[in-house]
């Protein structure tokens, strides 16, 4: 099976072409086909799951060869696969969760007419999102990496029709496009420096490498990170992403694609391990990020953008555990599957919601659901517990570890990022709750026409195993550390650090605070009424439901200025560059009219010149004994 | 005497040819000149045959004149064409070519 | 070795007539005096132990080479009479020094060279042709292609198509009414038997010369009479008498 990982990514994308090309005789079969591709990638990945768990940990690292690609003097790149228990966490997490969404899909958007489309950009995700976690090199890893970008700006504006949906997809792939230029000076750098993008050439140069080129490289991948990632301060696009189908949300926006910044990282292990500037910067964009989604998560009324802050939170946790090295990596990558767990099943809960109440999102419209949507508030709610990191829930097991870790090492850090952690612990609870509460309890607040019932079993099943996935995943992974026994040929292992504080007090803090902000919640959105519309509110919430006015900021940051550059840049061309050449043009008019002269027309004068050189050469010939 | 006298006659007939060639404008005499040039090539190529005692020298000779031969024939029919198109046969006539 | 007086000869025979290239007037001259040249060619090549190509030069240049010369002469014009002022400036100067001064310097150089000069070896036509036809006998091959593509161009070169048709005597007839031209022929020239009457126009009944009478070409090159004497005499008896009394 570990042979045929190949078919991981050429069935979906195959699936993808003749869903994009049949047309629309494929409408009555085309969302099976769909379903199928996606499954069989599921049944392949489990295959070679099972072949490589009968593998010593050594072995595990399997290398495929496909084809020799750019074969070109001193870079000479095949394209191959690398399959190691890295990227198989990540075939199995989006080959399993990806299927799931597909069959809600097939429910969700039965009334799209143009639903084979969709599936077909579904398909051509997973391609994209296997070829990222399994190339060998990072040339290929970018394929990868600009395929699910374009699978995500297909997506997001999917219904283009609405100008502001159009406008989204275009701010995702502008934004990414900025992370992608990260990527690309990092393996000109890697080229420059390491003379090679493959994986195994780059991971064995690197050690001998300065620590400039290191940190050069490792800033720029973390720009990468930061673009697909969504993290400060390239994440403005996450929030508007949700313009786009719901399981799209889901799949793409939280399990999965957005995750793809911390593989990066984690994969670049043996690149941060000479750089321990970069990687505390990535710490610190992962911290920073973590309490800024955790923030404008709490003021966020719409639900799906509510959630798409928390998965912006959530992604800062995994980036602040890949920032603390080998400590982190494992708890990264654990907390990355989890929160694909919980976070897509919120996402489907969201979907089923908005399925049951018109398309509406606002969630000051919702308000006592539980009875109407038993399944759904059941799910949600497994999912809810798993976010907030209560015990024995997926999230505790994952997010504690990160915070524990984070609280590990010397002077002021540990204080600063595991206080962000704890704080963002704290938070998370709040607003998660907050989104529970106003969702699923207090007073019904729904408008005239609402009319909620609970989705179908096409809907509900994926979400009730992703809700079981939610509730026990992280326990099961999590005994006697298994998870990051299975990372260890990877990550490196790792000998046990002690905290700065004792790991009980900080559970306890932890759940302490965590207490607290379920509680507030409780008060202010459960108990209490909530008005229908967003009241009047003070400056930093009215700064949180701007998503910190990111996008003004971006504007006066980046765009005036160059708007201005530009202008400038226009006028000097004009002025300087086009002047020269049009003054260089006019001197070589003027040379060639003084030249001109010489070609008067006459043959004898042609003559004489022919004889005047013969003459010379003649003389040079004879004189200089040539 | 020595056959390279020759040589230096070759070489003055050369010169004259050339420099007619170059100072008269009447095409039919430039012409002539380049005949001329080309049989003081010739003798030269005569001579060196004598000096050398070799007998490619004049075969090389022939080869020559057989290719003035052709070349008087499509010079001469050029000469006539251009004749009929202006009425003159003036080298300083056609100057289309003016940069 | 060649005979020194031979050798003299055959300088001035070349070098004099050659020299009309570059100051002779007409092109008729200038072709007579490149015959001789050629001949002179010819006899350096007996001298110089080439007797065949001696004889060939003689065939081919003054032969044919001139020949063909002097045709296209004719047929451009014989008296075409070239002014030898130069009209491009610094040509003539320049020109001069870069031919006088190749010709320097390749004299000053050769005439500094000594090479032992070998047996005679004649060029009879049998030696020849055994080289001609087995060591160069593939170029002998390609010359005689290059002989026909040149015969063919110059066909093609020299063919002038019929761009209108033929005018038949009717119509240029009738052309020539059409413009008031006088319809009938010209008068004869030369009414009187004692000169060559070509030469002199004809006499009206009024005893005035008629121009037209005279061919164009004689009148172009101021070789007619104007009849004026001959009215004289028509008009002096006395002259008449003397005719008449012989």
């Amino acid at each position: 099976m570990l042979d045929l990982t190949w078919l991981l990514i050429a069935v979906p994308l195959a699936s993808s072409i003749v869903l994009m090309l049949a047309g629309k005789r494929a409408n009555p079969w085309g969302h099976w086909v769909g379903v199928a591709a996606s499954g069989s990638t599921f049944i392949v990945g489990l295959g070679a799951f099972i072949q490589m768990l009968g593998l010593d940990s050594e072995e595990r690292a399997h290398a495929v060869h496909l084809f020799s690609w750019i074969p070109g003097g001193e870079l000479n790149l095949d394209a191959g696969l690398l399959v190691d228990p890295l990227s198989m966490t990540f075939v199995l997490l989006v080959s399993f969760v990806g299927t799931l969404i597909h069959v809600y899909s097939v429910a969700y958007m039965e009334h799209d007419p143009n639903r084979r489309i969709f599936f077909a950009y579904l398909n051509l995700f997973v391609a994209a999102m296997l070829l990222l976690v399994l190339a060998d090199s990072y040339l290929l890893l970018f394929v990868g990496w600009e395929g699910v970008g374009l699978a995500s700006y297909l997506l997001i504006g999917f219904w283009n029709y609405k100008p502001e949906y159009a406008t989204a997809a275009k701010k995702a792939f502008v934004v990414n496009r900025i992370g992608d230029i990260g990527l690309i000076i990092a393996m000109g750098l890697m080229f420059a420096y390491l003379g090679a993008v493959d994986f195994e050439t780059v991971f064995a140069e690197a050690p001998a490498a300065s620590t400039a080129t290191l940190t050069a490289i490792g800033l720029t991948l973390l720009l990468a990170a930061c673009g697909k990632s969504a993290q400060f301060p390239l994440q403005s696009w996450l929030g508007d992403a949700m313009a786009g189908p719901t399981p799209v949300s889901a799949l793409i926006h939280a399990a999965t694609m957005v995750t793809a910044g911390v593989y990066l990282i984690v994969r670049s292990a043996p690149i941060y391990a000479g750089a321990p500037a970069a990687q505390t910067a990535v710490a610190a964009v992962g911290a920073f990020t973590l309490v800024l989604g955790a923030l404008i998560g709490m003021a966020k009324d719409d639900i799906k953008k509510a959630l798409a802050a928390s998965t912006m939170s959530q992604i800062g946790y995994m980036m602040l555990a890949a920032g603390l090295g080998p400590v982190g990596y494992a708890f990264a990558i654990f907390h990355l599957v989890t929160h694909g767990f919980f976070k897509a099943g919120m996402f489907l809960g969201a979907g089923s919601v908005m399925h049951g109440m018109k398309d509406q999102v606002d969630m000051r419209r919702y308000g006592a659901l539980r009875t109407a949507m038993v399944t759904t508030w059941i799910t949600f709610g497994l999912g809810w517990l798993a976010i907030l990191g209560i015990p024995p829930f997926s999230g505790f097991w994952s997010k504690d570890k990160i915070i524990e870790s984070a609280f590990v090492g010397e002077g002021a850090q540990p204080w600063i990022l595991g206080g962000a952690a704890l704080i963002g612990a704290g938070l998370t609870a709040f607003y998660m709750s907050r989104l529970f509460f106003m969702t699923f309890h207090g007073k019904a607040r729904w408008t005239d026409d609402q009319h909620p019932h609970e989705s179908p079993a096409m809907m509900t099943v994926p979400m009730i195993i992703l809700a079981v996935g939610s509730a026990f995943l992280g326990l099961i992974l999590a005994v006697g550390d298994r998870f990051a026994v299975w990372l260890e040929p990877v990550t490196g292992h790792v000998e046990h650090h002690e905290p700065v504080l004792p790991v009980p007090v900080l559970i306890a803090a932890t759940l302490i605070l965590v207490a607290l902000g379920v509680w507030v919640a409780w008060r202010k959105y459960g108990a209490a009424d909530v008005p229908e519309t967003a009241p009047a509110a003070s400056l930093s919430t009215i700064a949180a439901r701007n998503d910190m006015f990111q996008d003004s900021v971006n504007r006066a940051v980046f765009e005036r200025p160059g708007t201005h550059l530009t202008r400038t840049l226009v006028y000097a061309d004009a002025a300087i560059v086009d002047a020269a050449v049009d003054k260089q043009a006019e001197a070589w008019g003027k040379t060639g009219e003084t030249v001109r002269r010489t070609q008067n027309g006459q043959v004898r004068s042609y003559a004489l010149t022919m004889l005047v050189g013969l003459v010379i050469v003649i003389i040079i010939v004879v004189q200089g004994g040539l | 005497m020595d056959p390279i006298n020759f040589v230096i006659l070759a070489a003055i007939l050369f010169a004259i040819g050339s420099a007619a060639v170059l100072l008269r404008r009447n095409a039919i005499i430039a012409f002539m000149g380049v005949e001329l040039m080309l049989n003081a090539a010739n003798l030269s190529l005569v001579s060196f045959s004598r000096i050398h005692g070799e007998i490619d020298g004049q075969v090389m000779a022939f080869f020559v004149m057989v290719v003035a031969a052709a070349e008087v024939v499509v010079g001469l029919a050029i000469i006539i064409a251009v004749f009929r198109a202006r009425q003159t046969i003036s080298l300083d006539e056609p100057s289309e070519l003016k940069g | 070795m060649v005979n020194p007086l031979l050798f003299w000869i055959i300088a001035a025979l070349t070098v004099i007539p050659s020299l009309s290239l570059l100051f002779a007037r007409k092109a008729v001259h200038v072709a007579m005096a490149i015959v001789l040249v050629m001949v002179g060619l010819a006899a350096a090549y007996v001298a110089l132990g080439a007797p065949f190509l001696g004889v060939v030069q003689i065939v081919v240049y003054t032969g044919a080479v001139m020949m063909l010369f002097l045709f296209v002469l004719m047929l451009v014009g014989v008296d075409q009479r070239e002014d030898l002022k130069e009209t491009i400036k610094g040509q003539r100067w320049i020109g001069l020094l870069a031919a006088g001064g190749l010709g320097a310097f390749l004299v000053s150089v050769v005439a500094r060279v000594a090479l032992p000069v070998q047996e005679e070896t004649v060029g009879e036509p049998d030696v020849i042709a055994e080289v001609l036809f087995q060591r160069y006998v593939l170029v002998i091959e390609v010359l005689g292609f290059l002989l026909i593509t040149a015969a063919v161009g110059a066909l093609v070169l020299t063919h002038a198509p019929r761009l209108k048709p033929r005018r038949t005597q009717l119509e240029v007839q009738r052309d020539r009414v059409r413009v008031g031209a006088n319809p009938v022929n010209k008068p004869m020239p030369g009414v009187y038997a004692r000169h060559n009457a070509l030469d002199v126009p004809a006499l009206d009944p009024e005893g005035q010369p008629i121009e037209d009478s005279v061919s164009r070409v004689l009148k172009i090159r101021h070789q007619t009479q104007d009849g004026a004497e001959f009215r004289a005499q028509l008009e002096d008896p006395a002259r008449k008498d003397t005719e008449e009394g012989r």
